[in-house]
């Protein structure tokens, strides 16, 4: 079976179509959608429509941080920059929309591949992984028979593996590569962000997993940013996020 | 483990032979069986030969984990210096890998053949056929980091392939061999010094491990010996073995200075590419010979106890990327004309030169002019081969005599063809150029239109990026191109 992962899309519709379709174009038989709908973008009720569609048709939807925050209307930190769209989110939204966000799941297991936002390690805590020490935690907090994890939250795609002893190992991957990830090993692969990249590299990122053949491919994705960049400016929110998504950083 | 009988059937192939039964695997030839039903697989075209790894109880894990770097990374090499990939077994219900068998001589075989130290000459051919094979394999982001006597087949035709992949790094891949406490990975007799402090990715150190087997081609003798301790193998860091000419009086400074550049302990001093290795052994008049081609004594020990407080405290540093560190030292062609040229195309072709080899420390640079075949004859002596050939090489001297070349090694070379265009592509392709230097117009723009001229083959065959250099300032006065 083919999987896709795809996670943070953060209220960006044309990247989140433009890897549907990709995927779509791959033989993709499986979605699953990591967290992060909203947030920073300006399209957060088509993209939550868009993921109900996915999920009517199958696709495993879990939550994120700023589904959560959308969501659950606690006070926002004032001096935190992106308070501004978390209010302007909450307000794009409707009832249902948000009662659909506070009812997803935070971690789907599908036979050995386990799937979370951000990290088994402190469930809900909502924890980076972005070291092999972090992988390392996520991993030790999941049973035995679990061998691959994939996770979001860091918008950079990397894969963590494990060698004889120790801690998991880091590895940057290259655009498009089929790396073999054999079931005797641990692996933890953070997918990338579809909606906000953050490695001055505009395209969207998503990950590929053939659960067969246990082959694991990054892919990048290209979709009109400028067009979602200028839509952040006509929405009215900040022209910091505007430029965020132009120059990916 | 249980030598296979003929006849045998593994996962639909048929054992015809074992051909090396070793520590670390079986080799067998098989062939595709029959699967009963009338559809057997069609014959891939060459022979087949099917490793199976010796993984028993008793085996330590290392030889798993070189199973599936190899499995890893067979299925994306291509080119004809390495095995062609069939197919591979799961690790953990059958571990095999069918790769194309080829017929040859290992350097191993070859040294186990014969007594003596090898010639002047066996030394360069097949060296520059090893290094011409390792190179496309960091070509392809891939440091064998095994290369080692028995891992190098020479082929019939004078060509060779790398073997065993098992210790190898690919820089597209999850090094697997990679731990934490970062110890030595490799065969102690060939093994880099920045390996044996636990680097892993740096082609340089597959250019220690030719030095190590040159070195044995010409002396007989192990350059850093045998020892297999961690201890015996930090010697490398800091200790240069004695030079062979010291126990070999016959051995030209030229390859004296070309095995010693291999040896360097420090990768950045020595051969920057694997193509500048074999370009030297190719062309040994050419070769800069220093002090290090020259001595007969050896390192002195004030030197050699620098080196080792230095090497006390070496450790593991990450290396770049294979092809971004080889592109960083291109070999640069300039083809220069010596008949029907302008002052202004020199000028202008030297100051492209020039900018080239600016941004580009370590870079070579091989200056060539072709000449027609009848240019020099047997019988006249004013016209003979090598006075034709002097008067040649010293006009490619002086029109690279103002270029700045205190970073860069340089050559001359002249060439003999009727086919200026074929005589250059040859050139660049057998001299893995990276980049090809000439003027734009050798018969005037307006004719480039009508006829394929040299440039315009140049350009549409090159197995390169190619410069075409127009006339420039000052001298564009003396330009004659009429524009549309």
């Amino acid at each position: 079976m083919k999987i896709a992962l795809m996670s943070d899309i953060h209220a960006n519709i044309d990247a989140l179509n433009a890897c549907i379709d990709h995927a779509y174009d791959l033989g993709v038989t499986q979605f699953a959608f990591l967290g992060d709908y909203v947030g920073y973008g300006p399209h957060p009720a088509a993209v939550i429509e868009r993921i109900q569609a996915m999920q009517a048709q199958g696709a495993i939807v879990l939550q994120g941080n700023h589904d959560e925050a959308a969501f659950n209307n606690a006070p926002v930190d004032p001096n935190y920059w992106g308070a501004i769209t978390v209010e302007w989110t909450r307000a794009q939204l409707s009832r249902a929309h948000k009662d659909y966000l506070a009812q997803l799941p935070l971690e789907h297991t599908l036979d050995s591949i386990y799937m979370t936002h951000a990290s088994a390690h402190g469930l809900g805590k909502w924890n980076y992984i972005e070291d092999p020490r972090s992988a390392t935690a996520c991993m030790n907090a999941l049973p035995a028979e679990i061998n691959h994890v994939f996770v979001g939250h860091v918008h950079h795609q990397h894969l963590y593996y494990g060698g004889r002893t120790g801690d998991l190992m880091q590895f940057k991957p290259q655009k498009g590569m089929p790396i073999p990830t054999p079931k005797h090993r641990k692996w933890v692969t953070t997918v990338g962000s579809v909606g906000q990249p953050r490695d001055q590299d505009p395209r969207a990122m998503y990950a590929l997993f053939d659960s067969a053949s246990r082959i694991l491919r990054f892919e990048r994705v290209e979709y009109n940013h400028h067009q979602v960049a200028q839509d952040i400016l006509d929405a009215g929110l900040p022209k910091e996020l505007a430029q965020r998504l132009e120059e990916a950083r | 483990m249980k030598l296979l009988d003929a006849g045998d059937v593994i996962d639909g192939f048929e054992i015809i032979d074992c051909v090396h039964a070793g520590g670390m695997a079986h080799i067998y030839t098989v062939k595709y069986a029959h699967d009963g039903q009338g559809i057997d697989k069609p014959d891939p075209g060459f022979v087949m030969a099917m490793k199976i790894p010796r993984m028993t109880a008793g085996d330590g894990s290392e030889s798993i984990v070189s199973f599936e770097v190899e499995q890893q990374i067979m299925p994306v090499l291509t080119g004809k210096h390495v095995p062609r990939y069939v197919t591979s077994g799961d690790l953990d219900r059958l571990p095999y890998i069918v790769m194309e068998y080829i017929e040859g001589k290992t350097i191993q075989n070859m040294l186990d053949e014969q007594e003596g130290p090898f010639s002047i000459e066996e030394i360069s051919t097949i060296g520059a056929a090893m290094a011409t094979a390792v190179h496309s394999l960091h070509k392809q982001n891939v440091c064998h980091l095994d290369i080692k006597p028995a891992n190098v087949l020479i082929r019939e035709d004078g060509s060779a392939v790398t073997l065993d992949f098992g210790l190898s790094c690919h820089a597209h891949y999850p090094d697997l061999l990679a731990e934490q406490n970062r110890k030595a990975v490799g065969s102690p007799v060939w093994i880099a010094p920045e390996q044996v402090v636990g680097v892993r990715g740096d082609p340089r150190s597959d250019i220690f491990a030719m030095g190590i087997i040159l070195y044995e081609m010409a002396t007989r003798e192990l350059a850093h010996g045998s020892a297999v301790s961690e201890n015996g193998m930090r010697r490398r860091l800091w200790y240069d073995p004695p030079p062979p000419r010291k126990l070999r009086a016959d051995i030209p400074e030229w390859l004296q200075e070309i095995i010693m550049r291999c040896l360097e302990p420090e990768a950045a001093k020595r051969y920057p590419s694997a193509s500048h290795l074999a370009f030297d052994l190719t062309h040994p008049t050419q070769v800069t010979v220093t002090e290090r081609g020259k001595n007969v004594i050896g390192t002195s020990f004030g030197t050699h106890f620098k080196r080792w407080l230095k090497a006390a405290g070496m450790e593991y540093k990450p290396s770049p990327l294979p092809t971004q560190q080889i592109e960083e030292v291109p070999i640069i062609m300039v083809s220069v004309p010596h008949k029907d040229v302008t002052d202004a195309t020199l000028y202008s072709l030297r100051e492209a030169v020039s900018r080239s080899l600016g941004i580009r420390p370590g870079a070579r640079l091989a200056c060539v002019t072709v000449i027609s075949p009848n240019a020099s004859s047997s019988s006249d002596t004013r016209k003979s081969e090598t006075s034709v050939y002097r008067q040649y090489l010293s006009m490619l001297q002086q029109w690279a005599q103002p270029l700045d070349l205190t970073q860069h090694q340089v050559s001359y070379h002249v060439l003999e063809s009727s086919d200026v265009a074929d005589a250059i592509l040859k050139y660049a392709e057998n001299n893995h150029v990276n980049m090809i230097i000439m003027g734009a117009a050798t018969h005037g723009l307006q004719m480039q239109k009508f006829v394929a001229t040299v440039p315009i083959k140049v350009a549409m065959y090159a197995p390169c990026t190619i410069i075409l250099v127009k006339q420039t300032l000052p001298f564009s006065e003396l330009a004659e191109v009429p524009l549309d």
